[in-house]
């Protein structure tokens, strides 16, 4: 289980970001994103801003839980009062421990964009035969990562993963629950951060003192 | 006096409480402030401090002596010290910092923090140099030496280490310089 969490502040600006693994059933704690996962999580994260907005104001939680999905990443989302966005996207290990299966969802994610694109300008009959060809990519990508087979075969490189931990349950009640708690540490340790009088709104936080507590509760937590 | 005693007096001191988080917002909003009038010169900041530390402790010296009911004359310079640390720093901000590292003439002591009400939560800026020159509760060196002149002793206060820059310890050095004298006014004629 990999995961990228991000601060995000009022202007959309990134104030924070911080990537790290499970350290739960054995994982080091280091994320196993690649190096073109890293550079598409900022996408993910900032294209789900959206998400956030439209969900923020339908109730009056904090604590929005699961907002969205890009293929196997899943972005869990905490509004603090003065709308300043905490995201987190975690992604299960079936992905993450396999370097080569993610390229596929960037590229069909790019394929499927220009389907949609080609369908709304062209005949229907080249958008069906283009569409045809990725429809079998999604389908593999979605039954990999909702059956605990892939974990089992991932399994060489992160061993004793079981279908029962929080990484490969991403959607599970403990997950929410594991990231609630998450959130509300880095909450604290946030609100303790912005009391600095140095700090000024929508600055970059860059305490070293933050990081490490964030850290703290991302092994404690996930 | 007797150090028991002195503790005994910070302890009854009646006095009206204020949140503790204000005090902290309010002086750090001001350093924030000098430091960005002074284009962070914190050498210029810290006097700035100082000064303004200094005013306080004219007056302050009064609040003091008022409330603390102690209308006798310290004896010695380490009773000073024992009052200061046990009564002052007790009334004013419910804190007592520990005495040392007397020098052999009793004219220099150590006030050492273990907590500090006024740097809660702060972090210096990361630019390189408030972490060797600024120092954060300079203040309290301006109230120290202000209140003292008022009862005719002339010190000299710094800082010598601060938890915020990484020290272990928040270390403020005091040192006697003279008794003033009461000078008599002018002649008349």
């Amino acid at each position: 289980m990999s995961y990228y969490f991000a601060i995000i502040g009022t202007q959309d600006n990134p104030l924070f970001e911080y990537d790290f693994g499970t350290s739960k059933q054995g994982g080091d704690g280091m994320a196993r994103f690649t190096e073109q996962a890293r550079q598409l999580n900022q996408f993910i994260i900032h294209s789900s801003l959206d998400i956030v907005e439209e969900v923020q104001w339908t109730n009056g939680q904090m604590y929005l839980k699961l907002i969205d999905r890009f293929f196997t990443s899943y972005i869990s989302c905490f509004l603090t009062a003065s709308n300043i966005k905490f995201l987190l996207l975690h992604q299960p290990p079936s992905t993450s421990s396999s370097s080569s299966a993610l390229p596929h969802p960037s590229s069909s994610g790019s394929s499927s964009t220009s389907t949609l694109v080609q369908s709304s300008h062209h005949p229907p009959t080249s958008a069906s035969t283009s569409s045809l060809s990725v429809i079998p990519s999604l389908s593999t990508l979605t039954g990999g990562s909702n059956s605990s087979t892939p974990t089992l075969i991932g399994g060489g490189g992160t061993s004793s993963r079981t279908s029962t931990s929080i990484a490969a349950n991403p959607t599970s009640p403990q997950t929410e629950e594991a990231i609630r708690n998450f959130f509300a540490e880095v909450y604290e340790n946030y609100v303790k951060a912005i009391m600095s009088p140095f700090y000024k709104t929508n600055m970059e936080i860059r305490s070293p003192v933050f990081r490490a507590r964030v850290a703290a509760a991302g092994r404690k937590y996930l | 006096m007797s150090a028991s005693k002195a503790s005994r007096l910070g302890e009854e001191t009646r006095i009206e409480k204020v949140n503790a988080e204000l005090v902290v917002l309010t002086y750090g909003t001001i350093v924030a402030q000098i430091c960005k009038d002074f284009e962070n010169d914190y050498a210029e900041v810290n006097k700035q401090l100082d000064k303004m530390g200094y005013n306080i402790g004219l007056r302050l010296i009064e609040d003091y002596l008022a409330k603390s009911n102690t209308m006798r004359r310290c004896s010695n310079f380490r009773e000073t010290a024992e009052m200061i640390a046990k009564v002052g720093f007790k009334i004013f901000l419910n804190v007592t910092p520990t005495i040392t590292n007397w020098t052999s003439d009793n004219k220099q002591f150590s006030l050492v923090f273990d907590e500090n009400p006024l740097a809660d939560f702060v972090e210096l800026p990361d630019d390189g140099r408030a972490q060797e020159q600024l120092w954060f509760s300079n203040i309290l060196c301006g109230v120290l030496r202000g209140a003292l002149e008022m009862v005719q002793m002339q010190v000299e206060t710094h800082f010598i280490s601060d938890v915020l820059r990484g020290n272990d310890t928040t270390e403020m050095r005091v040192t006697l310089v003279r008794y003033i004298d009461d000078e008599l006014p002018p002649e008349d004629d």
